[in-house]
């Protein structure tokens, strides 16, 4: 037990030290352009937890994830785009103008995507296992195919920001900048992750995801909680959302793609479900070897197939479990 | 002792061909604890999946106190007191004994909707988590994950998980079957100290046990009541004997 | 009128062709319990397999032959090299090793055909029209296709009414432990059941050829939409898949045409527009939260 502690507490520390350092370490080695690319890999990793939340901890298996990632990073796109336009968003019920303001944007961000999570996980909730799945993916295309046809914003092709938001004296152009922010945000969403499946709430969702019946035997009415937990993960999935919005200046449906979702299912996975740190590992593990395939070939996809089926049937435990070692009973 | 706790009127549930429970009538004192026996397939688990409320009756009724409770979800009914333990033991096996045994307790401390506070160190929660350990003596195992706990542990923490809910009325399916000899006699004397707190409801087929402790006995046979009466009465009642009893003897 | 019935008949050309896609899917759903999203690759397999031995030979049923003959080949093969060790796994793994297939076979198909989309002509005996009610003209070979379609379903009905592998099939998805005990071969089943839906995705693959482009992807689009009517007619159940097949395509076409005329006599011209281009491409997603409001488990669902 404690041999493990250790361990693990090693491993997390070695972890976040290299994070922190590593804009510095770019520049020594003279690729700065790098930290954007790590950027992208914190705010992947944050959709990522978010995900293992309910993946991991409520067992369900949500294939329309990123939706909620979408939806994130259209709401602040839309808002910019009024704001460089100057047209009113809405007239109706209120005026709402447009906004460049992160302190706004970013909440509103994640308030749209944790109401849409509450629709979503209401009804696909009421089922579970393959139904479960099927129904988080199609309604996650819903959204796709209604953005696809929404030519206000671009449709198909997607909409550019003009500039990334503002935040109170910081300047989120800089991607050093930039990327110290996504590395907070992460920090304290895991922070919150991490006591949230310790509390009380996240023994009823680890116990609904063991044995949901015993789970209402006992007097839990678990449908209510596995929602709130649903829509806690939508609502930092539409914060990363917000963030990819803000790091490629550009938003498309392509976003909340199907294949999106299945592309953070795969960071989880490769990651280690139910360990909060694997999918940040999972992320940068995914998105790295995406980097480095795609530079000897184009059809990486091809490589990235097989080795996704190899993970399943030989490394079920994830990088999580290998490198930090697995949790074993002392007994 | 003579006012009735559980109320059972003209239970039926069918599954396809099988009659479960046809037709059935049964009265539990408060108080009491009252053993149901058949042979195999003769709708005990049945029975008490439909006063957990695992199963809704096709048609009847189920009163606790005075209140109906047979279309209620499993959760409204483990609020108003009942609790179980499972025949096929069902417990959380990701989590380990300890947290099992939270859990249980947790789902009687008011709503779960508390995201800060490790659950682990909530003083509230750990106070009845020492006893309940203890009574059903695992705790030696806290820390071991219920998945690899042995057979007979599994069966112990799933008793202590329905004793952690403080029930009014405690469902029991069961509970010795597949447990070593050291167990069955530990729990034995755990419900015999048990009947002096809460009214039982105790599925078994160890007769010796049943007529030990049994205040009175239901017989059931094909979903439908053959008697019911104080271990003495069901003892000399001839249509038991012919219908269970001496079936009994033979297959031993 | 006119359009009324063609675009009935449109629907119920993509409701046959959901139907031979969610078939052979519900079955592997409800009898294997594995969630395959690798379903729509074999779609696109029979689509590019047709297309190229048409093209080839130029005998659409020398490409048709070979379009079902490669994908309940391919279909075996990765039945019993991968899918067969997934059967005891958690969904989640499931959906990812199925997700890892759908990756392979999309960039192997660019590897081989490029990335250009392929187009395939119709054959030259259906390329006519035909007069179906006086004054109405409906393509043959969407008629050919409903045709083919409405046969396929009465053989499945046939097989699992009359014979006795259809009686194997339908006890190991209502019992797979008693199936076994019974002494029917699981493992054999299992592969020719896989083989079945692969073969019928690739027939509807190979028909959609020359209605559509077929190109690399062309297999997920189909397979989101074959989710939608596996949910709402439920898992397991091929009559289920068949009434939710017709009841998405019909809603879908029928969305798509005349949700725009509808909108037109409560908005503005440019703003109905634009508001029924969105409806209309959400309204089978719609259905389906309607549908699963009042039945969770789906409209016909295998085990009652
Ligand atoms: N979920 C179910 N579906 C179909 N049939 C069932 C189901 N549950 C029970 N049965 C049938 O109902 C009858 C009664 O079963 P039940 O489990 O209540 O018997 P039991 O008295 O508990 O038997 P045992 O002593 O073996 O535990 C049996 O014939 C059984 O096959
Ligand atoms: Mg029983």
């Amino acid at each position: 037990m404690f041999r493990r502690l250790t361990r693990k507490t090693y491993v997390l520390s070695a972890g976040a030290l290299l994070l922190l350092l590593l804009p510095s370490i770019m520049q020594l080695v003279d690729e700065p352009y790098l930290i954007s690319l790590f950027s992208r890999i914190l705010i992947y990793a944050l959709a990522a937890v978010s995900l293992d939340l309910i993946l991991g901890y409520g067992g369900m298996v949500s294939l329309g994830h990123a939706a909620f990632f979408g939806i994130g990073a259209y709401v602040v796109s839309i808002f910019s785009y009024h704001s460089f336009d100057g047209s009113p968003l809405l007239t109706w019920p209120l005026t709402l103008q447009g906004q460049e303001n992160a302190l706004l944007t970013w909440p509103a961000a994640m308030l749209t995507s944790a109401v849409l999570a509450a629709f979503i996980g209401a009804l696909s909730l009421r089922t579970s296992g393959m139904h479960f799945i099927m129904i988080t993916l199609a309604f996650a295309q819903m959204l796709y195919f209604f953005f696809v046809s929404l030519e206000a914003y671009g449709g198909d092709d997607g909409l550019s920001l003009m500039s990334r938001n503002t935040l109170a004296g910081l300047d989120l152009t800089n991607d050093t900048t930039f990327y110290y922010l996504c590395l907070t945000l992460l920090c304290t969403f895991l922070i919150i992750a991490y006591r949230l499946v310790h509390s009380r709430f996240g023994m009823v969702i680890r116990g609904s995801r063991d044995n949901a019946k015993r789970m209402q035997s006992l007097g839990f009415p678990i449908y209510r909680y596995k929602l709130v937990c649903f829509i806690i993960a939508g609502a930092a999935a539409g914060l990363a959302g917000a963030l990819i919005a803000n790091q490629t200046e550009y938003v498309s449906p392509g976003l909340m793609h199907w294949t999106r979702s299945g592309i953070i299912l795969i960071m989880v996975l490769l990651g280690g479900t139910g360990t909060l740190f694997g999918p940040v590992l999972g992320a940068a593990a995914f998105l790295l070897l995406e980097e480095v395939l795609a530079i000897y070939t184009a059809h990486w996809m091809v490589y990235m197939g097989p080795f996704l089926i190899l993970v399943v049937l030989f490394a079920r435990h994830g990088l999580y479990g290998i490198i930090v070692g697995r949790e074993k009973d002392n007994g | 002792m003579a006012e009735d706790l559980l109320r059972i009127v003209n239970l039926c549930k069918g599954f396809g061909a099988v009659q479960a429970c046809n037709n059935l009538s049964l009265e539990i004192r408060a108080g009491e604890l009252h053993a149901i026996i058949g042979p195999n397939g003769a709708g005990k688990t049945t029975l008490i999946n439909l006063v957990s409320g695992d199963l809704l009756p096709d048609t009847g009724h189920i009163y606790l106190g005075d209140q109906e409770i047979s279309q209620l979800p499993l959760h409204r009914r483990a609020h108003l007191g009942l609790a179980r333990s499972y025949q096929i033991t069902s417990v959380f096996p990701q989590l380990t004994v300890e947290e099992n045994l939270l859990l249980a307790i947790q789902a009687h401390c008011g709503h779960s909707f508390r995201f800060w506070k490790s659950s682990n160190t909530d003083s509230q929660l750990r106070g009845e988590l020492l006893p309940a350990i203890e009574q059903v003596g695992l705790t030696e195992r806290a820390g071991i994950r219920a998945g690899n706990l042995s057979h007979g542990e599994k069966k112990q923490l799933e008793v202590g998980m329905a004793l952690a809910c403080k029930p009014r009325l405690l469902l029991l399916d069961e509970p010795m079957a597949g447990m070593g000899p050291g167990g069955t006699v530990e729990l034995r004397k755990l419900i015999t100290k048990l009947k002096q707190q809460m009214t039982i409801l105790l599925v078994e087929h160890d007769v010796d046990a049943i007529f030990a402790l049994a205040d009175r006995i239901t017989v059931l046979v094909y979903g439908e009541v053959v008697a019911t009466g104080t271990p003495e009465e069901i003892r000399s009642n001839p249509a038991v004997r012919e219908a269970y009893l001496g079936e009994e003897v033979q297959t031993c | 009128m006119l359009l009324v019935i063609e675009q009935l008949l449109n629907g119920l050309q993509l409701g046959v062709t959901l139907f031979l896609m969610s078939a052979g899917l519900t079955l592997v759903f409800g009898i294997m319990q594995v969630i395959n999203l690798a379903h729509g690759s074999f779609y696109m397999i029979g689509a590019y397999v047709g297309a190229t031995v048409t093209l080839h030979s130029g005998s659409f049923l020398l490409g048709l032959a070979a379009a079902l003959l490669a994908t309940a080949a391919v279909g075996m093969l990765v039945e019993v090299t991968v899918l067969r060790r997934l059967y005891k796994k958690d969904h989640v793994d499931q959906v990812l090793a199925t997700f890892g297939l759908i990756m392979f076979f999309n960039e192997l198909t660019r590897i081989i055909w490029g990335r250009q989309p392929l187009f395939m002509d119709v054959p030259s005996w259906l390329s006519g029209s035909v007069e179906i009610f006086p004054g109405i003209t409906y393509p043959s070979y969407r008629i050919a296709v409903i045709g083919v379609g409405l046969l396929v379903a009465l053989f499945l009905y046939l097989l699992f009414a009359y014979t006795r592998i259809g009686m194997q099939i339908r006890a190991g998805a209502s019992n797979r432990e008693m199936a076994g005990a019974l002494g029917i071969n699981i493992k054999m089943l299992y592969t020719l059941v896989f083989g079945l839906g692969t073969l019928l995705a690739g027939l509807a693959g190979v028909m959609a050829g020359p209605i559509l482009a077929v190109e690399a992807g062309m297999g997920e689009s189909i397979l989101i939409l074959t989710f939608v009517v596996i949910v709402i007619g439920g898992i397991g159940s091929v009559r289920g898949a068949f009434l939710g097949a017709l009841l998405v395509g019909m809603v879908d076409t029928l969305g798509r045409a005349f949700l725009p005329t509808l909108l037109r006599l409560f908005l503005s011209p440019a703003y109905a527009d634009g508001a029924a281009a969105s409806l209309a491409s959400m309204s089978i997603y719609i259905l389906m939260a309607t549908i699963l409001v009042w039945k969770p488990r789906g409209l016909l669902p295998a085990h009652a």
